[in-house]
């Protein structure tokens, strides 16, 4: 590809911008970063409308951006999860989060670990939490620079010379310097600005595109009949349709249980902030199905078709199928626009996943395990350096490691963080389970899912046997089953045992 | 009427709106279809895109539903 001065230029003026805003960033509702709850929650002052932009910028990633009309373009309708996924995960939310903020701003957690602790009593039920929230949202970082990579090579930046590598590497530095001095204050004020140039380019794609393309009718009818629907099932087995409906239910659990996503929620100002984005936040999902759709554009275009971008797309495969239909259909300024949309939709949530990870470092295992004693600064100093640890760690993995790991590894993560379901969402609403069973709960579920999935290579989907059918199932949610029934199954058996029970230090007026 | 009774919640039934968009989502058979199509777009995308605004409003029913009564 040559490169694409226009775009390049356009993107470089975005993108500076969106850095001094970072940097300024720490003077917006000015708090003492020295404090971890200031550096790594922005101090919970942020109301309605910039939490809704916010999670918006955290939860839709530009990993979605790239990879869920990849889906489409390669797969077909089976990619349209993403759409039932968003609209089972709101009300999920509007039920459950706001108990979990109010028990939070009681107890002054920042952490589901946090919460966990204070619940059970129980400081390695909450390590479990703790790791399990750190190690699914490693390869999650990981997979954001995948947007930021095939944006650069769209951009044609490699045939300067300069190294593919040397863009991403300049993209994290930046995203790494402004984390580590303004905290959570630098996405959320990055946030507004992605979301808005996201908004511009998914709102301009979804217009011009269908007019030249003659109608959205044209669009569908190009598409191959067999990536239009679902395959309908036949014989014994659900086929599809119990695939499709797991992947959307179980990936529609696990979101909030991400570190990212308690962060996002911890950092709102009031209860009704929760509540009302639950709401209003589906905004966001209608944006989603319309990138969604951008996939199917590209099938109807022929992108992969074209003999420009063929090197690019033998390099990045069906992820290059976005960045490819915005260079044939837009002018070269537009195209600038939407890809510093994508780069920045990228750092957002890079940046907010790093800092609620080593939030969960230097809560639950710094302070808990290592460092009882230690003070204020030593800990908000703790996380700050974590997070620059994380973030390396993940540039170093996509430099080094095949991208198909990181894909493999975000797979597991949702396998993995779905199993902390039963200690955190449970614990909203009983203190009946025993912690010791939800520690073997959720180790059953860790190695079942996890073994689940590799036995398919790695595929989300697992062929469950039930009573002479085959139900293929999203392993994270077949998995979340064994573990809830262990739970519920060992429960009363280290009740009758006296097996101790860690104290609880909420109260039930703390949650409502 | 409610006012000051700690420990009160809303009415919980308003909270059984909200199963809908599960049980919709979940019947996949009902709407894995070509037809009916509209303006060219499969029942399977339209059918979906709907929900996400029914989904939302029924949410936003619930949110000033219990909120009413939450108030004290």
């Amino acid at each position: 590809m040559p490169i694409n001065w226009v775009a390049l230029i356009v993107f470089v003026l975005l993108f500076g911008f969106i850095t001094v805003l970072g940097f300024a960033a720490v003077r917006w509702r000015r708090g003492n970063l020295d404090l971890l709850h200031e550096w790594g929650l922005a101090g919970s002052r942020f109301g309605t409308i910039i939490t809704w932009f916010l999670l918006g910028g955290d939860l839709y990633t530009a990993y979605t951006f790239i990879a869920v009309p990849a889906l489409m373009f390669g797969v077909g309708a089976l990619g349209f999860f993403a759409v039932p996924y968003t609209i089972m995960v709101y009300p999920f939310v509007f039920v459950v989060f706001p108990r979990l903020w109010s028990v939070a701003r009681t107890h002054g957690y920042i952490t589901a670990a946090d919460f966990v602790r204070g619940r059970y009593g129980n400081r390695w039920l909450a390590l479990a939490v703790a790791i399990t929230g750190m190690v699914a949202t490693m390869p999650y970082i990981a997979l954001q620079l995948v947007g930021i990579q095939v944006v650069i090579a769209a951009l044609g930046i490699e045939s300067l010379g300069l190294g593919g590598d040397l863009p991403l590497i300049i993209a994290f530095i930046v995203l790494a310097a402004f984390t580590y001095t303004s905290g959570l204050r630098a996405p959320a004020a990055i946030a507004i600005v992605k979301d808005i140039l996201i908004w511009i380019t998914v709102i301009v794609a979804i217009v011009v595109i269908p007019i030249e393309l003659g109608g959205y009718g044209k669009i569908f009818a190009a598409v191959p009949p067999a990536k239009l629907l679902l395959a309908s099932p036949e014989g014994n087995t659900l086929g599809n349709y119990s695939a499709y409906a797991t992947l959307a239910f179980g990936s529609a659990l696990a979101l909030f249980l991400y570190p990212h996503s308690v962060t996002g929620v911890l950092s709102a100002s009031n209860r009704r902030a929760i509540s009302r984005n639950a709401a209003f936040l589906p905004a966001y999902s209608f944006l989603l199905a319309l990138i969604a759709l951008l996939g199917f554009m590209a099938i109807a275009v022929g992108v992969d078709k074209m003999a420009e971008y063929a090197p690019l797309f033998k390099q990045y495969g069906p992820n290059f199928a976005v960045p490819a239909l915005v260079l044939a259909m837009f002018p070269s300024w537009f195209a600038g626009v939407a890809f510093a949309a994508i780069a920045i939709g990228a750092l957002v949530p890079a940046a907010i996943m790093s800092i609620a990870a080593s939030n969960l470092w230097t809560r639950n295992i710094y302070r808990e395990f290592i460092r009882p004693d230690c003070t204020a600064l030593q800990e908000s100093k703790m996380a700050k350096i974590v997070s620059l640890i994380i973030k390396f760690g993940a540039l170093v993995f996509i430099l080094g490691l095949p991208l198909q790991y990181a894909i493999q590894l975000q797979l597991l993560g949702g396998v993995w963080i779905i199993q902390t379901l039963p200690a955190v969402i449970g614990g909203l609403y009983t203190r009946w389970f025993h912690d010791r069973a939800l520690v073997l709960g959720w180790l059953a579920g860790i190695v079942v899912g996890t073994a689940m999935a590799a036995s398919q290579s790695f595929r989300p989907i697992y062929p469950l046997q039930i009573a002479g059918w085959t139900v293929p199932t999203y392993a994270a949610f077949g998995s979340l089953i064994l573990n809830v029934i262990v739970v519920i199954a060992l429960t009363p058996i280290f009740n009758a045992i006296h097996a101790g029970r860690g104290a609880d230090e909420t109260q039930a007026e703390h949650y409502v | 009427m409610e006012v000051n009774t700690p420990g009160r919640r809303p009415s919980p039934l308003w909270y059984l709106l909200l199963i809908a968009p599960f049980v919709a989502m979940f019947w996949v058979s009902s709407y894995n279809s070509i037809e009916p199509a509209w303006g060219g777009v499969p029942f399977f995308y339209w059918y979906q895109l709907l929900w996400i605004p029914i989904g939302a409003g029924l949410t936003l029913i619930v949110y000033f539903a219990t909120q009413r009564q939450d108030r004290g």
